[in-house]
């Protein structure tokens, strides 16, 4: 395969990807071509540009220079609503104060399908269902969205994401807020969708189970590949700041990270 | 869906009762016979034979006036939905916000400076006098730290609403008479006095536009529910969206005050009664606002003419004496939330 091809081929990918904001870089010359199926994980420290890259990624922001190209046509000559069908980005801290009840949360996710005259129809309906179910929030759907816990939310929003039928999904930390058997049981579902995935992760060892990693620091990226051969101990130094070695879990025998302080 | 028809039947039979009472209530009250007779003799010239008094009272005052209360309130009430759904803000409506403000200032401009020679209605003015507050706000609201805060926004548009009125006070001390002084400050106040047909051909088409512009937008205004990001993922192309429909309730807003001046909170009344009614869908919360308007100030039309016998309130007193209280509940229900 030539690296043409694989960038053609890539349902989402970014060429010398930069943002600079009154006068700081925030990100700069980001190249990444996310692969068809994976879950690709972001990770970083605070402030290293992860939201930054999805925004860009899911066009809500326009970059400073480079390009997005989603499924091979270039982001920035798309129309939104053509976007929207395609890409799904459920953000950290979307509120309301509106009394909208979850059903209708997570029906919104059917906008970009509908037209003015179009009205709500079986198949949207059992679609919201579906994406409802898929996100494990089924039994939620009749309550309103104020009274929902943090957990509950982010359930809701990615359920809304699943409901628009994308090809790709982006997340911005979805185990925020949540307690540990929620984040567990979430990353699993998410890994188990159809779609091609790119998560913004907080917990490094959350992140070992993505197929691939993509280091952000200072707005650059410094590492991308299988998440043994990007978190080695040099670069958990250099770009977190903690020493950390691998143990292996005598139950599953699966590799877990330890840190310490330097 | 089958549940909600015969409460929008419900709800056009009280719109059309509120009509008639409109008609019939006032200085000279009328029996709804007369009132009647008279709609059928102008619609299908039923030829009973009646008071040459009363007819004209019912055809050329007041069935207009209770056209235009009606046009009004359903354009300003749904002006108030638009600019709550796309600033998220629950306290968002024409009048705190500035905009009528800035109408009456357009208007006063263009009817006594004769700006815009003849380029310019009145309305014409009024528009681009709600445009530019409504521009000025904003850019104080963001100026002043963040446009999201709910009270940045409202303090903005105080400040707008003050720069604004001092601006049209300014104007009329420096140019109108007396007569015209008097006349202008009780119109600002909201006046539906001074209404005829011309003006129903005005305020009823531009109502309607904009209820029809905020229905074919019902689904990005519903995607704007967790914010400007959210309705962008969601495929609703923000800014021109907003442009549009801002542009739209500066134009229902400006036509309305140059029609019976500044008139008060039916944009903050109706939308939040009807969300704690209906909930928070713009599919039935619009026409519902709509009609909830045109019935509201009615309504306080009727109050505003009988409240003080012999004397009549400006309705725009009739609405704050209500809107101000609920403002404040408001407020209160909204204790602790940001």
């Amino acid at each position: 395969m030539t690296l043409l091809h694989t960038i053609v081929s890539a349902p989402l990918a970014c060429q010398g990807l930069s943002l600079r904001l009154s006068g700081r870089e925030v990100l700069q010359g980001i190249d990444l071509a996310v692969k068809a199926g994976e879950t690709l994980g972001i990770v970083g420290p605070n402030g290293s540009g992860k939201s930054t890259l999805l925004k860009l990624l899911a066009g809500l922001r326009t970059p400073s220079s480079g390009s997005v190209e989603l499924l091979g046509e270039p982001l920035a000559k798309l129309p939104r609503r053509r976007v929207a069908q395609l890409l799904a980005l459920v953000e950290q801290q979307a509120d309301t104060q509106d009394s909208i009840s979850v059903y209708d949360a997570v029906a919104l996710g059917r906008t970009p399908w509908l037209s003015a005259l179009a009205p709500f129809s079986k198949a949207d309906r059992a679609i919201v269902e579906q994406a409802l179910a898929d996100a494990d929030a089924s039994h939620l759907a009749a309550r309103i969205w104020r009274e929902l816990s943090g957990g509950e939310r982010q359930r809701v929003h990615i359920a809304r994401a699943l409901a628009q039928r994308p090809q790709l999904l982006l997340l911005d930390e979805p185990t925020n807020h949540l307690d540990i058997q929620h984040q567990l049981s979430l990353l699993h579902q998410v890994q188990a969708l159809p779609v091609t995935t790119l998560v913004a992760l907080h917990d490094l060892n959350q992140a070992l189970t993505c197929d691939r990693l993509a280091v952000l620091d200072k707005g650059r990226l410094v590492a991308l590949g299988t998440p043994e051969a990007v978190l080695s101990p040099e670069r958990l130094l250099s770009t977190f700041g903690v020493q950390a070695h691998y143990l292996t879990d005598p139950f599953d025998g699966a590799r877990i990270l330890r840190f310490r302080a330097p | 869906m089958n549940r909600l028809l015969p409460l929008g039947a419900v709800a056009l039979l009280a719109l059309l009762a509120a009509l008639l009472a409109g008609i019939a209530i006032g200085e000279t009250r009328l029996s709804f016979e007369v009132v009647a007779q008279v709609l059928a003799n102008h619609l299908w010239q039923a030829g009973h034979v009646l008071d040459p008094i009363d007819a004209g009272i019912i055809w050329n005052y007041r069935l207009p006036r209770t056209l235009v209360a009606a046009a009004c309130g359903a354009g300003l009430a749904t002006c108030g939905v638009i600019l709550q759904a796309l600033l998220r803000n629950p306290l968002a409506e024409p009048y705190l916000l500035g905009l009528s403000a800035g109408a009456s200032t357009g208007a006063v401009a263009v009817g006594l400076l004769g700006l815009g020679g003849t380029l310019l209605s009145l309305s014409g003015g009024a528009f681009v006098g709600a445009l530019a507050a409504f521009a000025l706000v904003l850019l104080l609201a963001r100026a002043s730290g963040s446009s999201h805060n709910n009270a940045q926004v409202i303090l903005a548009g105080i400040a707008g609403s003050q720069l604004f009125n001092a601006l049209t006070a300014f104007l009329i001390t420096k140019s109108a008479t007396a007569e015209q002084a008097r006349g202008i400050m009780f119109w600002l106040l909201g006046n539906l006095s001074g209404v005829r047909w011309p003006s129903v051909w005005l305020a009823l088409p531009v109502a309607l536009l904009g209820l029809v512009v905020c229905l074919w937008h019902r689904r990005a205004l519903d995607a704007f529910t967790f914010g400007a990001d959210s309705a962008a993922s969601l495929g609703v192309p923000v800014r021109r969206t907003q442009l549009l429909l801002i542009s739209c309730a500066a134009l229902v807003t400006a036509v309305m005050v140059s029609i019976v001046g500044a008139i008060g909170f039916v944009g903050l009344v109706i939308p939040h009664a009807l969300r704690l009614l209906l909930g928070p869908g713009h599919s039935r919360l619009l026409p519902a606002s709509a009609l909830g308007g045109a019935l509201f100030l009615i309504v306080a039309d009727i109050l505003s003419r009988t409240l003080i016998s012999g004397q009549v309130i400006p309705v725009g007193v009739v609405t704050a004496l209500i809107g101000a209280p609920v403002f404040a509940l408001i407020l209160i229900s909204r204790r602790g939330r940001p």
